[in-house]
């Protein structure tokens, strides 16, 4: 069985791989946790069995880049939390912005937790085998995790309202009133 | 909406927010091109080039041009047998190919006449490979050569068809000129990269 070329491998897993490390990390340090994961990606790429689940493979990268590139900003007194030059991607409204922040924020575990079986798609046993513990202790955290976001933010709902403009967000105030957090999602004030 | 819905969509608010343009994408990916070539992890560069005779692949080892493909070849099978044959750690990365696209530029201009980039051989072995040197060296822009003669010139007059395969598996079409070895009647034979192709580098190289 022969492998794929790492150009491929690019190709297929890195916008993932950056968004796991934009949700991680702040944008500059993402950029050089990328640029970190995948170097050394390929520098192992030979050795890894053509079997193997690459995606995973790269999200365990990711996660050891990702706190190198945390401790060396810390011993640089700069918090890796801090990040207040948050690129707004194509389509992204103020409140995706807040959502980003909300994860940042999040416990250690609980951001890993959400952003390597949400944001990568790894099961529960994948995330255990990368950040330590069992895969219940994941699964709790990565909703521990949804359920901080969703108290902090308002509802998606709300969120496409806004996002899609004065029509759908008319039509949305005829159910309930614009930005006032549903009944169903019970926001902490 | 059940929990695990209401925690997919806010996953995919969250993977819509979080920015992976194509452009930062390609910066990083640059980045990263020129990050493994310094540490000698680049085994294989590649870039492509748009020339009379169709898009042309150029792949490059640290030692040298290893392979031009025609998009008749399939690029992308190609680039998979190379990841095959010499190495998976592939990338696109023209900056090592810039001497070979420049070089290419002005032959398809009709400003040159030899190539002085380093070759790497090591897709061609054998017979074949005696075959192709000699015709890299004793088969000059502008002049063609039949395949008998090729045979002859490699040292086994016989091996006629021998010459046909060696043209035909040529991993450096263009700049080791199998497109100038014809048949001996005249007429111009096959080529790698089609009969247009070929006619298209004969017509170029009579009238520069």
């Amino acid at each position: 069985m022969h492998k794929r070329s790492f150009e491929t491998v690019v190709t297929d897993h890195g916008a993932t791989v950056l968004r796991v490390c934009l949700a991680v990390l702040g944008p500059t340090e993402a950029d050089d946790a990328w640029s970190e994961t995948f170097l050394s990606a390929m520098k192992a790429y030979p050795e890894l069995p053509a079997d193997a689940n690459v995606e995973a493979w790269l999200v365990t990268i990711a996660h050891r880049k990702a706190i190198d590139v945390v401790r060396t900003a810390a011993r640089r007194a700069l918090p890796a939390s801090e990040v207040p030059d948050t690129a707004p991607a194509p389509g992204a409204d103020f409140r995706d912005l807040d959502l980003v922040a909300a994860m940042r924020q999040l416990p250690p575990k609980q951001r890993q937790a959400v952003a390597y079986h949400y944001l990568a798609g790894l099961p529960y046993t994948e995330v255990a085998g990368i950040v330590g513990g069992t895969a219940d202790a994941v699964r709790r955290a990565a909703a521990d995790g949804i359920a901080t976001l969703r108290r902090t933010y308002p509802t998606v709902a709300d969120q496409d309202a806004f996002a899609d403009g004065a029509a759908r967000s008319r039509a949305s105030r005829k159910r309930r009133p614009s930005g006032a957090p549903s009944s169903t999602t019970g926001v902490s004030r | 909406m059940t929990t695990s819905d209401e925690a997919s969509d806010l996953a995919r608010t969250l993977q819509r927010s979080l920015p992976t343009g194509d452009e930062h994408l390609a910066a990083l990916r640059a980045r990263l091109a020129a990050a493994a070539d310094a540490e000698g992890v680049l085994d294989v560069a590649y870039r492509t080039v748009d020339t009379p005779v169709g898009s042309l692949l150029l792949a490059a080892t640290e030692r040298g041009l290893v392979r031009i493909a025609y998009a008749s070849e399939n690029h992308d099978a190609v680039l998979q047998m190379l990841a095959n044959r010499i190495s998976p750690r592939l990338l696109h990365a023209p900056a090592r190919l810039d001497t070979v696209a420049t070089e290419l530029e002005e032959y398809f201009a009709g400003d040159r006449r030899a190539f002085d980039f380093p070759l790497d051989w090591q897709l061609s072995s054998g017979f074949r490979n005696t075959v192709l040197h000699h015709l890299a060296v004793d088969v000059g822009y502008g002049q063609t050569a039949s395949y008998s003669t090729v045979a002859r010139l490699a040292g086994s007059p016989k091996a006629v068809r021998a010459v046909g395969t060696a043209c035909a598996t040529n991993p450096l079409p263009v700049v080791v000129p199998c497109h100038r070895v014809v048949r001996s009647d005249g007429s111009i034979g096959g080529y790698l990269g089609g009969i247009d192709a070929k006619r298209a580098l004969l017509t170029l190289e009579a009238a520069a």
